[in-house]
């Protein structure tokens, strides 16, 4: 049985201890959880965005509470309440817009870490798959919240994406994938209207963050047993490691403790990025806040270019430039095809892409694929951008159909 | 059943998706359309006080609509509604690619022409697909005439000849 010493003062230390024991929860969670020495400041992403996601939060609550979930107030709540009347209320929205849109910027950077450093192979599937799951989240989540100004762009924005889940064409195989009543039960409303809204802002502020919490946790916990990657992909020890430096032999060891000093290092890249982060909120926010939106939403009117916030522009350049079917079938395998990539890999290796031949050559050619298919998404479609936009999709897809040929015979390193 | 306690564990666990399947259903109806907006879906429109190459747009079901008087130098199309000699082109005003609303361009009777901005659709005076993603023409809503009016929700017997011709799809 459970010892607990009488004598012990409420709340402090030792009384703490014997209850929660606190010290064995930090010991296992932080002090002797061991990180590579081996990594640089890209390895900082994950704190980065977690800090993100803390601001998005915050700012959230602020705004939550003079949010109206109405189509007919909700624009005035947003642009007249918030923006003039709430003290600071520009302030919340300011810093929830460009995180919105910031938090995307990051997202990529770590992916794109992860795929260059090999760390999502070599039992780190898991990590991949749980990062991959928390993009779609916070995509999802993104999207909702785009709904929520009720301006021209979230409202033709909620049309054309809600329009997607209609499945294929009436022509298409008698019409077997044709699901347009499946779009009016999205809605609630045969067009984006008030039950429209009205989930779609529940999703926001209630169900995608708790799903999106669950799911930070679950990409938390997948790391622990395989442990972070490091910059030589060198399959580090870390029992051994983790002995040497308990034992006082810091320089020998490959480890360090997360807590304090990988965290001092993350907190420092923190600095650095929230001065960046404020720097925007506070002189550029306008990159985050599309004019089209300060609009409000008309169904009789659609704006002369549509076009998703800069992070959905890649994939909606798969969609757009190929004709519906198809396009979808493309849009489908973009937003899997990530998924894919722990198994679409068949080399063993785990190194920095510099070091894997044919893959560092696949790995720019998608950077810069992916580049080009986001400057294209914000073209307008015509004569010279839609054939560009065939061509560089087409790439995209053929880069993951390439892969495992690319990485089958791959040689150690 | 080897024992009672596997017993107790499938019958635990088969109410438990019962009810699971219960909830799940209740879910999906709760995500419907409500009443209130089904029964709002009729709208009567009089098409006497149209002029010819004039766009004119109305709301049905919170959908833009497009009615056209044609002029007679226009050419002709089964998509149209003849009323006393009068031909009118009524449509729903949504690109059948994703759903913004296509552009009129009059200038020229001959050519009229409906011009999609979002992915760069086109249609032709009989509201049919001729560039870009749209996979069909766009979608002549369920109607009834009276007399010079239309009831839009409706399905009368002219409507639903086109859909018999394949000339528009159920919406």
């Amino acid at each position: 049985m459970a010892h607990f010493d009488e004598n012990a003062k409420p709340f402090s230390a030792k009384w703490l201890e014997e209850r929660l024991a606190v010290s064995e929860v930090m010991r296992v969670l932080a002090l002797e959880y061991w990180i590579p020495k081996n990594i640089n400041f890209l390895w900082a992403m994950g704190m980065i965005l977690a800090a993100t996601f803390g601001i998005l939060v915050v700012s959230g609550i602020f705004l939550l509470m003079y949010y109206q979930p109405d189509v007919k107030t909700a624009f005035d709540s947003v642009n007249y309440i918030i923006m003039t009347e709430v003290g600071y209320g520009w302030l919340w929205r300011h810093i929830h817009g460009v995180a919105a849109s910031v938090v995307f910027l990051i997202i990529y950077i770590h992916m794109f870490t992860g795929i260059y450093y090999s760390s999502y192979k070599r039992g780190r599937e898991m990590i991949w798959l749980s990062g991959m799951l928390l993009f779609v989240l916070f995509s999802a989540e993104a999207f909702s919240g785009y709904m929520l100004p009720w301006g021209q762009m979230s409202y033709w924005a909620g049309m054309v994406i809600t329009n997607l889940f209609g499945g294929f064409t009436q022509d298409f195989a008698g019409g077997i994938a044709n699901f347009p009543g499946f779009v009016e039960w999205l809605r609630g409303d045969y067009v984006p209207a008030q039950a429209f809204l009205t989930r779609f802002f529940m999703l926001h502020v209630f169900l995608m963050p708790l799903v999106i919490i669950g799911a930070i946790v679950f990409h938390f916990a997948s790391l622990r047993i395989p442990h972070v990657n490091n910059q030589d992909g060198d399959n580090v020890d870390f029992e051994e490691s983790a002995m040497l430096y308990k034992n006082g032999m810091k320089k020998e060891s490959q480890v360090i403790p997360f807590q304090p000093v990988f965290l001092s290092k993350d907190v420092f890249v923190m600095g650095v990025y929230f001065i960046l982060f404020f720097y925007l909120v506070f002189f550029h926010f306008e990159f985050a806040m599309d004019p089209v939106n300060f609009d409000p939403a008309d169904g009789l009117k659609t704006p002369a270019h549509i076009y998703p916030e800069w992070y959905f522009l890649w994939s909606y350049e798969i969609l757009r430039p190929f004709p519906f079917n198809f396009g979808l079938v493309a849009f489908g395998f973009a937003q899997v095809a990530f998924f894919l990539l722990p198994f679409l890999d068949k080399s063993p290796v785990v190194a920095p892409a510099s070091r894997r031949g044919l893959f560092n050559i696949w790995f720019w050619v998608m950077v810069a694929d992916m580049i080009a298919l986001t400057v294209l998404g914000k073209l307008p479609p015509n004569d010279t951008f839609t054939p560009m936009g065939k061509v560089a999709a087409s790439i995209f897809i053929l880069l993951f159909i390439a892969l495992p040929f690319i990485t089958k015979n791959e040689k150690k390193a | 059943m080897s024992n009672r306690r596997d017993f107790m564990g499938m019958a635990l666990g088969g109410f438990a998706a019962l009810g699971g399947l219960g909830a799940l259903y209740a879910a999906k109806r709760s995500w419907d359309p409500l009443p209130s907006v089904k029964s709002a879906g009729f709208t009567t429109i009089d098409l006497a006080s149209a002029k010819e190459n004039e766009l004119v747009v109305e709301k049905w079901r919170g959908k833009p609509i497009f009615i056209l008087k044609q002029p007679a130098s226009t050419p002709k199309s089964d998509r149209e509604i003849v009323i006393n000699g009068a031909r009118y082109l009524v449509q729903i005003a949504l690109c059948t690619h994703l759903g913004c609303i296509p552009a009129f361009d009059g200038k020229n009777p001959e050519k009229q022409r409906f011009k999609c901005a979002c992915h760069g659709g086109e249609y032709d005076s009989a509201g049919r697909q001729t560039f870009g993603p749209p996979p069909r023409p766009m979608d002549i809503p369920p109607f009834k005439i009276k007399g010079t009016s239309l009831v839009l929700g409706e399905e009368g017997p002219e409507y639903k000849k086109m859909l018999a011709d394949g000339l528009t799809t159920k919406v």
